[in-house]
């Protein structure tokens, strides 16, 4: 069965649509990369679909399942590059990609991640922190 | 064009496309044309069992534009006006196929009798 390859950078995963997705194809990338984030860990999706020239309501629920699914399990999911013509026309669809963030390219989309990624971080060190001296909340 | 199979889904996507950029159409029309033609195939696949598609190339006064038809034979529809419904579905899926390809088009006609089947026909114009 064809499959698209998911690439393992460090912490994240990269994986490079190339062709307009059929279903199967689609439905075959959400299983795969569920599996991955699991097995590996990963701390975030990257998602280039700089080649892709048509989102249609189907595939971008499959990008929002990938970002659920993934968000359950600690990973942010980043789209990268997506065609204008294909953000102005899923917006007139009435398909917020919800949880999922964008960025113009790979290199953006990983700055993006790694911010998060430090931005949580420091966010649970901070709170942790609080903890300590924060009686009022008890 | 017959549409039976999910197979033929990106070979009917890619002929629409074909005669968008041969009609000079901008890349966002183009985009919005093919992305309401997909999820209108999708339906005719899904929910009507397979049936015909046409393409052709029309002319309004100055304008040129495509008219896609959709026909099925599946079961119809029984209350259009609840499926033209943003998130309206009866396959569990976003329900914006319908609503969202009205938008995404110049003109937007559906016909559909219960038992009988549905017929979905769009015009995008050129510079519309
Ligand atoms: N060709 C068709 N034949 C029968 N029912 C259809 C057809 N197209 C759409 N429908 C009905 O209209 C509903 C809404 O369609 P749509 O807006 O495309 O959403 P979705 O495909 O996500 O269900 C479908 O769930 C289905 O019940
Ligand atoms: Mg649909």
């Amino acid at each position: 069965m064809e499959r698209i390859p998911i690439l393992r950078m460090g912490h994240f995963l990269l994986v490079t649509i190339q062709v307009d997705l059929y279903d199967q194809l689609a439905e075959n990338l959400e299983s795969d990369l569920v599996h991955m984030v699991k097995k590996t860990q990963a701390k975030g999706v990257l998602i280039d679909v700089s080649a892709v020239s048509i989102i249609d309501s189907f595939m971008g629920r499959i990008l929002g399942n990938i970002a659920n699914m993934s968000k359950i399990m600690d990973a942010e999911t980043v789209v990268v590059g997506m065609q204008p013509a294909v953000a102005i026309t899923l917006v007139e669809l009435g398909l917020p990609l919800k949880g999922v963030y964008s960025a113009l390219n790979v290199e953006r989309g990983m700055q993006l991640l790694h911010s998060k990624i430090i931005f949580d971080q420091e966010e649970e060190e901070a709170e942790a922190e609080g903890d300590d001296d924060d009686h009022s909340i008890e | 064009m017959t549409i039976v199979k999910e197979q033929d889904v990106v070979p009917f996507r890619n002929r629409v496309k074909e005669y968008a950029v041969k009609m000079g159409m901008s890349l966002v029309n183009q985009t919005k044309l093919i992305t309401a033609a997909s999820e209108l195939v999708r339906n005719l696949l899904k929910y009507g069992k397979g049936g015909n598609v046409k393409i052709e190339v029309i002319n309004q006064g100055r304008d040129n534009g495509i008219r896609l038809t959709f026909v099925d034979q599946g079961p119809g529809i029984e209350n259009i006006e609840l499926a033209m419904k943003d998130g309206y579905s009866t396959g569990k899926s976003m329900g914006l196929g319908l609503p969202g390809t009205k938008r995404l088009v110049s003109e937007f006609n559906i016909q559909s009798s219960v038992g009988k089947g549905t017929t979905v026909t769009i015009i995008k114009w050129k510079n519309g």
